[in-house]
């Protein structure tokens, strides 16, 4: 019997287990300017997001949370990608990672990164929302500062 | 030995010719809602191509003919279940309209405050938030009980739950996640002798396990067709005689009245007074099919092949380092759901993994998150099966799970 190998890695690439394994920006910040959740009820997920600001720019983020393998990588690497990125930038960023996560054809013409490794999560519609999970956080969270302001 | 010929069954099943991800489909997510037999497409198709008109309105002959058949499946439904008379059968969309019928009929014409409705904290979230609605609207207290380390009812809990003013036990009889297998008749027994009405919700039973309504002596009995071979869309609820004539209607419409008056009206007879409407007529004649097909098989026989099945899947599991099982280790004390947990990987992760090796399971919380909280999980895997199963996917289930192992940790290993 020969039985074609399942292709795991296409979704589960090297960075996306590191980044699950190794969290990037897992200690909370002291004195946070935002805090903010998300919460997926189907599985379970759960992420919340600790930003600071300079200015504009956002020069603290952290993330915590549990759930699965891709909601947690995607909370991580979205620390390293909007790091010292202004507002409008971080918002820019959402939305070229939602595009990147609702259409499979899509490839940023920019460098993204570590992001470029959940690529692959597109061609799975039900673990979109994993993916997605932080950053619509993120997106709560600046929406609420800029409320606030 | 399997008294169920279940190579002649899975050529009754046109999807298990399937293949997923190049691989031959395992279909282990029966619990969710089961594949269905040639015979139920074919009835479908047979209704719509030589006589779909609605049905108790029409004089013409296809009209007749309509009718005819989608009371036969109510009689049918009612043999098979062991109730005492047809129009003791309400035909709904599925069990979790069936329990809201109940709370809202019954319930809300006679419950008071301070009144109590016992459940479990097994409980799907169908036979949850219909309760949690009524206790809302009328002031009644809901109370739960509690469950041992192997997923089992804790007896002495329900004896000391039901109280004077419990006026309703709504309890699973078998767990969606669990498995376990309840004692609902001993239930009703206790229930009954402090005055409080039994609802069943057979909903993982009905299709699994010989259940006789009249033999169980409960006063409600919910369950769906598309989880037993059935199609979607159509739900059962079964009624003690005489609760459905006393209760209040549930929804109201055409179909369920008897003489209409600008202000007010008057009902039809039950069973039709809480099918308002036009119902779901070809998917509850194409649930005679399904009923017929089980019958075939013979219920002890399916019972005895998921057990059968479920014995070996629990061993096979229990060899997989990381593997923890939730539920009865006893297979007379559960049925063939069997929900699980590799180590801490999210069962998800475990799901897409299975999937790609054309292994399907349900991975989540199964609609029952206060249960996940009591075992100390936020979700888990569950492999279940009906009579189509045959051993061997339970081997590619396990395979799948090994790999799954293998392919997290020997990467965790590496970073």
């Amino acid at each position: 019997m020969s039985l074609p190998e399942p292709e795991l890695d296409e979704l589960y690439r090297e960075l996306i287990l590191d980044h699950y394994r190794n969290p990037r920006n897992h200690t909370p910040l002291e004195s946070p300017a935002v805090v903010t959740e998300g919460y997926n009820p189907l599985c379970g997920d759960e992420v919340e997001l600790q930003l600071s600001f300079e200015g504009d720019v956002i020069s603290g983020v952290s993330f915590t949370g549990r759930g699965c393998s891709i909601s947690q990588a995607s909370g991580s690497m979205l620390t390293e990608a909007v790091k010292g990125k202004t507002a409008a930038q971080a918002r820019a960023l959402i939305a070229l990672f939602m595009r990147m996560m609702t259409d499979a054809e899509f490839v940023p013409e920019e460098d993204v990164g570590d992001l470029e490794a959940l690529q692959g999560v597109a061609k799975y519609p039900v673990r979109v929302k994993c993916a997605t999970l932080a950053w619509h956080a993120l997106q709560d969270g600046l929406d609420r500062r800029d409320g606030a302001a | 030995m399997s008294s169920i010929d279940v190579r002649r069954v899975r050529e009754d099943f046109p999807i298990l010719a399937r293949s997923v991800h190049g691989r031959p489909l395992v279909y282990l997510d029966n619990a969710a809602t089961t594949q269905k037999p040639r015979s139920v497409i074919d009835a479908l198709v047979h209704y719509y191509e030589n006589y779909n008109a609605n049905i108790h309105r029409g004089l013409h002959t296809l009209s007749e003919e309509a009718t005819a058949r989608y009371e036969e499946v109510r009689l049918k439904t009612a043999r098979f279940i062991g109730a005492p008379a047809s129009q003791s059968i309400v035909f709904t969309r599925n069990t979790t309209e069936a329990i809201n019928l109940v709370a809202h009929a019954w319930g809300r014409k006679y419950l008071r405050p301070g009144d109590e409705v016992l459940l479990t904290i097994m409980e799907h979230h169908s036979n949850l938030i219909p309760w949690q609605l009524l206790a809302r609207n009328t002031g009644a207290k809901l109370r739960f009980v509690d469950i041992d380390d192997e997923g089992r009812l804790l007896w002495d809990d329900f004896e000391r739950l039901l109280g004077p003013r419990t006026r309703l036990v709504s309890v699973t009889h078998m767990s969606n996640v669990l498995g376990t297998i309840n004692p609902v008749k001993d239930i009703a027994e206790l229930a009954h002798s402090r005055g409080a009405l039994v609802l069943v919700d057979g909903a993982q039973s009905v299709p699994h396990l010989p259940v006789d309504a009249g033999a169980l002596d409960c006063d409600f009995l919910a369950f769906s067709a598309h989880k037993m071979l059935g199609p979607t869309g159509v739900g059962v609820l079964y009624a003690r005689p005489g609760l459905l004539e006393e209760m209040d209607p549930f929804l109201g419409g055409g179909e369920m009245i008897s003489r209409v008056l600008l202000e007010e009206s008057t009902w039809n007879d039950v069973p039709w007074k809480y099918e308002a409407g036009t119902p779901n007529i070809a998917d509850v004649i194409a649930f005679g099919a399904a009923i017929e097909y089980l019958e075939g098989l013979g219920m002890d026989a399916v019972r005895a092949h998921e057990k059968e099945i479920t014995a070996y899947a629990l061993r096979a599991l229990a060899k997989v380092p990381q593997v923890v099982v939730y539920g009865p280790r006893d297979v007379d004390a559960r049925g063939g759901v069997v929900a699980f947990n590799l180590g801490d990987l999210h069962p998800h992760d475990l799901g897409t993994v299975l999937d790609r090796y054309g292994v399907a399971v349900r991975a989540g919380h199964h609609c029952a998150q206060p249960l996940m909280r009591r075992l100390g999980c936020v979700a888990t895997a569950r492999a279940s099966f009906y009579v189509y199963n045959r051993l061997d996917e339970v081997d590619a289930l396990v395979e799948g799970v090994a790999e799954a192992d293998r392919f997290f940790g020997h990467v965790t290993t590496r970073a």
